[in-house]
């Protein structure tokens, strides 16, 4: 099992290697000159020239990406052309938001997935399962974004319930230990900053958590039905076990296999930074950060944002099939080939 | 049987190859099953009065006659934000432009870049997909990896980053959004390859020489094609998707195409003003591609005779 971790964790370079090219075509080599969006579209052709020629724009393609090469490998992923601040710093002070903004959405995502999954399959073709398939048909057919907006319009524009943008009021600022407002402020002990934490990521947790539930729900469905149909579901009814424990301990612990793996790959992808629900929120997290810097052209930070998705992405591909093996002791990678 | 037997005997491979290939059996069985699913049919009329709007106003549009309430882009400023009445249904915008045209015609741009992004990954996906699953070793290996790498990062970081260096426009939003799923077909064809290649009609055709873009093109793929067909529809409702994401961030499709998600970018500023400005282009955007989900949804069960029985 270590031996395939490792091995798996290995995969991992080639992988960024080819991101890291790929951003590096794209922002380096087939978008426009930043200079001029950078400086101004006034900065004279000089100041222009100065800029190029000490940020290393003007060597050849292949020395600029050996130089990022060389600095990445090290753990300097460049500074901002704006801020001058260090990509790592620039990251690290947002991705907490992100992170909170992923996790809270993929807890809620998950509880109500597979309990209206579990629901429906066990009442299959009743009111409820028609009533939870539209929800999550619905849910998969929604732009995430125009939901966000449809919670604004009603839960902050005319009932006045919650907040619609930011992470905290601006006036409390808990202090930060670990960057995850709901931690830091238990830890401070504050519970006006807690509740107030809680009130601005109802809103962008739900719009981002109502199309990972519609896949989990979906999933969970189909994998019950799956199991529900199994002899061992019967004997285990047959021997008189009360149906709620055949449902949940029997059924729903073998059928949990696909559901893990849906809830593991949405959360990789929700860690990516959910750049429109950031938008929509003005949730200062890395999505929405990373649109502004493509849009700014500040090629170290979009390079260093999406090198750090990539590399989650396939992290919770790997983390996925280990748990794997903790669920079924059948599968065993290490005798396999990968 | 007697029959049968002779059939056998007197076919040669060639004719056999020919024999076993017909793409339409398969699609013909699969639209049996799929009449039978209500929410699929509901799905194809929707996608069918979708496209009858969509070329309607296409085509008045081209004979310069107006079929539209009002024209989508005229702008009266002194009506900007009415809101919805018997004269304007879904209003007026910041401009003073009547949304329920707009809408209308933005029906033609959403399924027009839906439609062709799809076919742009459709068509290189599977060809990167078969040419990886029919040679594959090396071949393979370096399109599935380069397919991973780009499957590593968010599509939709990827489809701005394009857009960003090819800049705004109709066709470069449809070649972005396109570029960014052709790794789903690519693997999905790649495993549909795999799993006939070694079918005996397919080894027959090799046999009696036939090029190896022949034996894809007309052995392999009509017996996959079902498959495509189910993936590109369920992809056209995310390249709608897509394509409204980018408009809403302001990247996709510029004025004076009137386009849904631009239309909700553009609102933004409004939401607690004029919410209905917000409201009418998302719904349109909803219908369309819970339309594509249904009927995609309805083929994949078509095809599945496990979902058919559930």
């Amino acid at each position: 099992m270590l031996k395939y971790i490792i091995k798996r964790i290995l995969m991992l370079i080639p992988v960024l290697i080819g991101v890291s090219i790929i951003v590096f075509l794209i922002m380096r080599v087939f978008s426009p000159d930043p200079a001029p969006i950078v400086l101004g579209q006034h900065a004279t052709q000089e100041a222009q020239e100065a800029w190029r020629q000490a940020i290393g724009l003007n060597d050849p393609i292949y020395l600029q990406y050996w130089h990022y090469l060389k600095g990445a490998l090290t753990g300097d992923l460049g500074t901002s052309y704006y801020t001058k601040i260090p990509v790592v710093k620039e990251i690290m002070a947002r991705f907490p938001a992100t992170i909170e903004l992923a996790v809270v959405a993929i807890i809620l995502a998950s509880l109500f997935g597979i309990l209206i999954g579990v629901v429906s399959a066990v009442k299959k073709n009743s009111i409820f399962d028609n009533a939870g398939m539209l929800l999550a048909l619905i849910g998969v057919s929604m732009p995430i974004f125009w939901l966000g907006i449809l919670l604004i319009i009603l839960f902050s524009g005319t009932l006045h319930w919650l907040p619609s943008n930011g992470r905290i009021d601006p006036l409390l600022q808990p202090a930060h230990v670990t960057g995850f407002y709901l931690i830091d402020s238990l830890i401070a002990g504050d519970s006006g900053d807690f509740v107030d934490a809680l009130r601005h990521l109802v809103l962008p947790a739900a719009a981002l958590a109502m199309y990972s539930m519609a896949i989990i729900t979906r999933m969970t469905r189909s994998s019950m039905l799956d199991t529900l149909g199994q002899d061992f579901i019967r004997t285990a009814r047959a021997k008189g076990i009360a149906e709620g424990r055949v449902i949940f301990r029997h059924a729903l612990r073998n059928g949990l296999i696909p559901i893990v793996t849906v809830i593991g790959l949405q959360l990789g992808s929700l860690l990516g930074g959910a750049v429109l629900t950031e938008t929509v929120f003005s949730w200062p997290g890395i999505g929405a950060y990373t649109v502004t810097c493509i849009l700014k052209s500040d090629f170290p930070v979009v390079q260093g944002v999406v090198l750090l998705v990539a590399a989650i992405f396939v992290l919770m591909n790997l983390i996925v099939d280990v748990i794997y093996a903790f669920l079924d002791p059948r599968i065993k990678y290490a005798k396999k080939e990968v | 049987m007697e029959q049968k037997r002779n059939l056998n005997s007197d076919t040669s491979p060639l004719q056999a190859a020919e024999y076993v290939e017909k793409p339409e059996s398969q699609l013909k069985a699969m639209w049996e099953t799929l009449r039978q699913n209500k929410a699929a049919v509901a799905g194809l009329f929707i996608i069918g009065s979708l496209a009858l709007i969509a070329l309607t106003v296409w085509l008045s549009e081209l004979m310069g006659k107006q079929i539209l309430p009002y024209d989508p882009n005229y702008s009266d400023m002194g009506k900007s934000f009415v809101w919805p009445n018997a004269e304007h249904w879904f209003g007026t915008d910041q401009l003073g432009r009547d949304l329920f045209s707009r809408i209308l015609d933005g029906t033609k741009i959403s399924l027009f870049v839906g439609v062709a992004a799809v076919g742009l990954s459709l068509s290189v996906g599977v060809l990167f997909g078969a040419v990886a699953g029919y040679r594959g070793g090396r071949t393979d290996a370096l399109i599935m990896r380069l397919m991973d790498i780009m499957l590593a990062i968010p599509s939709i970081l990827l489809a701005i980053a394009f857009m960003a260096a090819l800049g705004k426009g109709l066709d470069k939003a449809i070649i972005a959004i396109g570029l960014v799923s052709i790794p789903e077909y690519a693997r999905i064809v790649r495993g549909s390859i795999l799993s006939v290649k070694e079918n005996d009609y397919v080894q027959a055709a090799k046999i009696i020489g036939n090029r190896p873009s022949r034996i894809i093109y007309k052995h392999i793929l009509p017996n996959v094609i079902s498959v495509i067909v189910v993936r590109a529809t369920l992809g056209i409702s995310t390249a709608v998707l897509d394509t409204a994401a980018l408009g809403f961030l302001g990247l996709g499709v510029q004025p004076p195409f009137a386009e849904w998600g631009d239309m909700l970018g553009r609102a933004r500023g409004f939401i607690f003003t004029a919410p209905y400005t917000l409201i009418f282009p998302g719904i349109a955007i909803t219908i369309t591609v819970l339309a594509f989900n249904l009927l995609g949804d309805g083929l994949r069960d078509a095809l599945d005779p496990k979902a058919r029985i559930k």
